[in-house]
């Protein structure tokens, strides 16, 4: 489609508006309340340009394009309409330019200074709002308010909090809340969405308010350090500090939109706790050091270690926080410095049943599908994922779908957000996950909607998983999930008719004894109604933290070298050992979770942790702390002295994501580029050079070529990882993130796997049966405990908690218990309560909630002072080794004199 | 909350819930209350499937929607051609003097709401109040404070009755 804009000829898609179109060629139309990331709005009336033939003036980002069309965007008139509505909104508009933060970065400023409008010539009355400061990040400032609606426009057709609206009408009309309330007494979630959506100065960050002059600050691209979306975040540095967090419009995983974490959960970057200098224990208590002594008496500790117990007597913990290349150097320095395969990290924690579950059925163990593409679904299966919460970007993808009419079926035993959009709640007891999945395809099956053609052409093993599914009529599944046995039926008709459904799942189904069954189940769901390799499909795993795929993709695992090549696969290790010039072990090394055992039987004496929190992280604390107490040796490379750092010989300072370059893989498979933006405090080093300067200590300064720059150690990942072939820090620079397999410099990424035939050939069904949970409530702990994330804090909040306002939004943990248990307990709300398991005991307030049924609570792990993970069960899935988070018994009681 | 009052007034409505409802609504609970309290439009988002904010945008858009309990007793003072020449801004000055509120307010004893409105229709009655049912014309501003006097005197012995009653 052809059209003239400007008596240019300009190429356009159909569909695409008059503005797209304009863009499109470089031909810059002003706008005020158009935002890419929503509907047009109409209302500046600013794109108004002139088309032959219509009655009178186009809004351009509303009307489309059509072929032959005329288009004159800046005729003398058009000129002087802009000019009288730009003289209208500053006739209304505090105009405080010289002191307010926006100057520099205001759009309104732009036009007024584009059409020469000084100042408003209709003098007369303006509205007079006070400021609202009453959010730890958000300031609202009506009287700068243009009423674009943008802010509107965010908040109810992107995050869907539905915060914001018009109030009132006609001249004194401005955005409000409900009742004019706080926005932090709403269902706000604070991702300042809103203000990266104001033209104006009327919605600010308030943190950066104040203290930077727009053009005073340097900006640079890089990846969020959180969750595992991914988010493109803009640092905005001044003064060698990180003041501002923005994200890009269109770009990224988020597409410009962020959480509350990502916008504004920057200030641990330059907080005073940060370590600054190693420190080594001298006498009981940790001393500082130089990097010399540090390293020299890690050196002559593992020296000596390896020399009377032997390599294996050595673990290293790798990071799903750190870079690619970081990950990549710490286990090529356990495998070839120390010579062990005793290397892994926290992802045995969180997704290591979806690695071994996924690797049996389809040959790949990653998300197959991306965010963007989730958007084509017609429907969604959410299960064991509190999305909004835990990966809240990747919702958005979601919301979008529904709100174009897809349908929603969640299943998880609480009531999460989620769950409150979803056209069907499926309510299951913890950990019956199984038995809902093979219900679901037990429906299918019987209904005859399953995918026939998919099954024959692309898969194996379906008369098993038949047989399998066969006792697991509705009434039954009733029985074990307690959900209706009409839902049931309901959802396995939604997810059977659908053309295009997409699995979302996480921890909900991992963390259990029999983690790698309730993903087989999921993949055999999928591959019934073939909802595989298509856009808007999928088995989408969502990975818990910013580079858990990548830091299992670089072989921080047990068994594999990076890109998933067995260690004890002689040829793949022989090519190994040629590319790093050393002998290989060839057994498969210890998970995270047989490590502490192993401490307590005695056979591993020094433990090496880098960037991990594992006091807080890991399940049954008592035995983690005992195991760390009995090391002969613990060294610690963290930013912040952790709660594992306290126990440590050695500890030595990190670089965050923020004072360093590098690669993240989000839960997309998105490889994509970290830019320094400031400075390391102290001494604080990045993580992999302590390695490569180890590697050298440990005599291995000629077969380990020191790197100089993360870019060479990715050149290095790219020659010896199939996957990551194509992949290097100049492309990355130049192209943005590149999901993988990318096999080669020229090919674009793989986005969608499996398309034409699975990693493994044929889709591989598995008969799967329910398997109740290690531990169910009994007579002595009646109630089922099952722990997970929130929205506000992070991990075990090392971080989050170091961030002033988010403190302020969540200041602490709490138990969540339905008010019939409560009730019966005589649990009041708000009140301490004591939570107890056969491992331990924690006080934390009670929150009496419907959001859980009766007989669960749940507790989030993020904080030390009522640490979840004092009360989880580690038993383990036999081949994933993953603990048991999502199910324990307990017992609730409120604390006596409370 | 009480659900049981608003289901009530939901019931007048016999629809269902369905979109394009919130209007009426919202007329009933008014008219149920008096005036829309929090808790209905808690309520009402609930049953609509509309969120709270656009139901408080809805709500102060439209002049007819109060959130504000309103008086006992409802004034409405004619500011109508009629009565405005016949000196309606000097009643309205002696109304606002005796109740202690502004326009659209109420008394904190919760008698009297004072309203202005446009025309009563009785323009040979010209300056004229309505105070509920009762239409008083040919007004001057000692005859309205008077009225109005009156009016608190029956109230206060009324309130003073219940008092010894209980």
């Amino acid at each position: 489609m052809e059209l003239t804009i400007d008596g240019r000829m300009v190429k356009a898609e159909p569909g695409t508006t008059i503005l797209q179109a304009a863009r499109s060629a470089g031909i810059d139309i002003p706008t005020l309340c158009q935002d890419d990331r929503l509907e047009p709005f109409a209302a500046c009336r600013l794109c108004l340009v002139e088309v032959e033939g219509a009655r009178g003036p186009v809004a351009s980002c509303a009307a489309e394009a059509a072929e032959g069309m005329v288009v004159r965007t800046e005729t003398d008139e058009i000129v002087e309409q802009r000019r009288v509505l730009l003289d209208l909104m500053l006739s209304d508009h505090k105009a405080d330019c010289l002191t307010c933060d926006r100057a520099g970065d205001c759009r309104l400023q732009d036009l007024a200074y584009r059409y020469g409008v000084e100042t408003s010539s209709y003098a007369g009355e303006k509205r007079e709002y006070p400021l609202r400061d009453d959010t730890p990040f958000i300031v609202f400032d009506p009287s700068k308010c243009i009423l674009c609606g943008r802010c509107v426009g965010i908040c109810d057709e992107v995050q869907q909090c539905h915060v914001l609206n018009f109030a009132e009408r006609g001249f004194p009309a401005f955005i409000s809340t409900s009742y004019g309330r706080s926005m932090v007494e709403t269902t706000c979630e604070m991702c300042g969405n809103c203000v990266s959506a104001c033209p104006t100065g009327a919605l600010q960050d308030k943190r950066s308010r104040h203290t930077v002059r727009a053009w005073d600050v340097e900006k640079v691209d890089t990846v969020c350090p959180y969750c595992g979306c991914g988010c493109n975040l803009t640092l905005h540095v001044a003064d060698g500090k990180v003041v501002r967090v923005t994200s890009k419009v269109g770009e990224g995983p988020g597409g410009g939109n962020l959480c509350v974490k990502g916008r504004y959960g920057f200030e641990f970057i330059a907080h005073p706790d940060r370590l600054t200098r190693p420190l080594v224990r001298v006498d009981g208590t940790l001393t500082p050091a130089s990097w010399d002594e540090a390293l020299e008496l890690i050196t002559s500790k593992l020296f000596e270690i390896r020399h009377e117990h032997g390599p294996d007597a050595i673990v290293g913990f790798a990071s799903a926080r750190c870079t690619n290349e970081e990950d990549y150097v710490f286990q090529k320095f356990m495998r070839a410095v120390i010579g062990t395969n005793n290397v892994d990290h926290c992802a045995r924690l969180c997704h290591a049943s979806t690695v071994t579950g996924l690797a049996q059925s389809f040959g790949s163990a990653a998300m197959t599908n991306s965010f963007a593409d989730l958007e084509m679904a017609d429907a969604f299966l959410i299960i064991g994922s509190n999305t909004s919460e835990s990966h809240p970007i990747g919702a958005l993808h979601v919301k979008k779908a529904l709100r174009n009419g897809a349908k929603l079926i969640v299943a998880d035993p609480r009531e999460i957000d989620m769950a409150r959009r979803a056209d069907i709640h499926l309510r299951l007891r913890p950990g019956t996950n199984v038995a809902l999945l093979n219900g679901l395809a037990h429906v299918i099956i019987e209904e005859g909607m399953a995918d026939d053609e998919f099954i024959a052409a692309r898969t194996e093993g379906f008369e098993e998983m038949r047989e399998a599914v066969r006792p697991y009529a509705p009434a039954l599944v009733e029985e074990i999930t307690g959900v209706p046995a009409d839902k049931i039926v309901a959802a396995a008709r939604i997810l059977g008719t659908v053309e295009r459904a997409a699995i979302l799942y996480s921890m909900g189904i991992t963390q259990h004894s029999h983690g790698t069954e309730h993903v087989l189940a999921i993949s055999n769901l999928a591959m019934l109604t073939g909802n595989v390799g298509r856009p808007g499909t999928g088995v989408n795993p969502l990975r818990g933290q910013n580079n858990v795929q990548g830091a299992c993709d670089m072989g921080a695992l047990p068994n594999v070298f990076p890109g998933y090549q067995p260690v004890t696969d002689p040829a793949l290790r022989a090519r190994w050992e040629e590319a790093w010039g050393v002998e290989l072990p060839a057994e498969v090394g210890l998970t995270v979770t047989e490590t502490f055992d192993a401490i307590h039987e005695g056979s591993v004496k020094a433990l090496i942790v880098m960037g991990e929190n594992v006091m807080l992280s890991d399940p049954d604390q008592t035995h983690v702390e005992e195991a760390l107490r009995k090391l002969d040796f613990l060294v610690v490379q963290d930013i912040f002295l952790t709660e594992t750092a306290d126990f440590a010989d050695v500890v030595l300072p990190a670089a965050c994501f923020a004072e360093k370059d590098g690669t993240f893989t989000n839960t997309e498979r998105r490889v994509q580029l970290l830019r320094k933006a400031v400075e390391a405090p102290g001494e604080a080093r990045e993580d992999w050079w302590t390695w490569c300067e180890l590697a050298h200590r440990l005599g291995h300064a000629e077969k380990w070529h020191c790197t100089p720059t993360q870019a060479e150690i990715m050149d290095e990942i790219a020659r010896l990882t199939p996957s990551y072939g194509g992949i290097s820090h100049r492309r990355l620079d130049k192209e943005g993130g590149l999901a993988w397999p990318v096999p080669d410099e020229e090919h674009p990424g793989t986005p969608i796997l499996h398309t034409e035939r699975f990693a493994r050939g044929k889709g591989r069904f598995f008969g799967v049966e329910y398997k109740a949970a290690a531990e169910e409530p009994d007579e002595d702990y009646p109630l089922t405990l099952t722990t997970g994330r929130m929205l506000e804090h992070y991990h075990t909040g090392t971080m989050t908690r170091r961030v002033e306002g988010i403190n302020e939004l969540v200041p602490t943990g709490f138990v969540e218990i339905s008010p019939a248990d409560a009730e019966r307990l005589g649990v009041v709300d708000g009140r301490p309560v004591t939570v107890e398991t056969r491992r331990g005991r924690i006080e934390t307030p009670a929150w009496v909630t419907d959001r859980v049924g009766e007989g669960v609570v749940f507790i989030p792990f993020h904080f030390w002072e009522g640490p979840a993970n004092r009360l989880t069960n580690p038993a383990r899935d036999p081949q994933a080794k993953i603990p048991e988070f999502k199910v324990c018994a307990c017992k609730v009681s409120p604390v006596v004199g409370s | 909350m009480n659900t049981q009052e608003v289901d009530f007034t939901y019931r007048l409505w016999r629809h269902d819930g369905a979109p394009g409802e919130l209007i009426p609504l919202l007329q009933s609970a008014q008219e149920h209350f008096g005036y829309i309290p929090r808790r209905a439009i808690t309520y009402i988002s609930g049953v609509t499937n509309t969120p709270e904010s656009t139901i408080y945008g809805v709500i102060t858009f439209y002049s007819q929607f109060r959130l504000q309990p309103m008086g006992k007793h409802r004034i409405r003072l004619c500011c109508g051609t009629a009565c405005h020449v016949a000196g309606a801004q000097t009643l309205l000055d002696a109304l606002r003097d005796e109740l202690g509120v502004e326009e659209n307010g109420t008394t904190e004893d919760g008698v009297f709401t004072l309203f202005t409105v446009a025309c009563l229709g009785c323009c040979s009655l010209a300056p004229a109040m309505m105070i509920n049912d009762e239409t008083y014309g040919s007004l001057t501003p000692a005859a309205a404070r008077k009225i109005i006097r009156t009016i608190r005197r029956e109230e206060n012995k009324k309130a003073e009755k219940e008092k010894s009653v209980a």
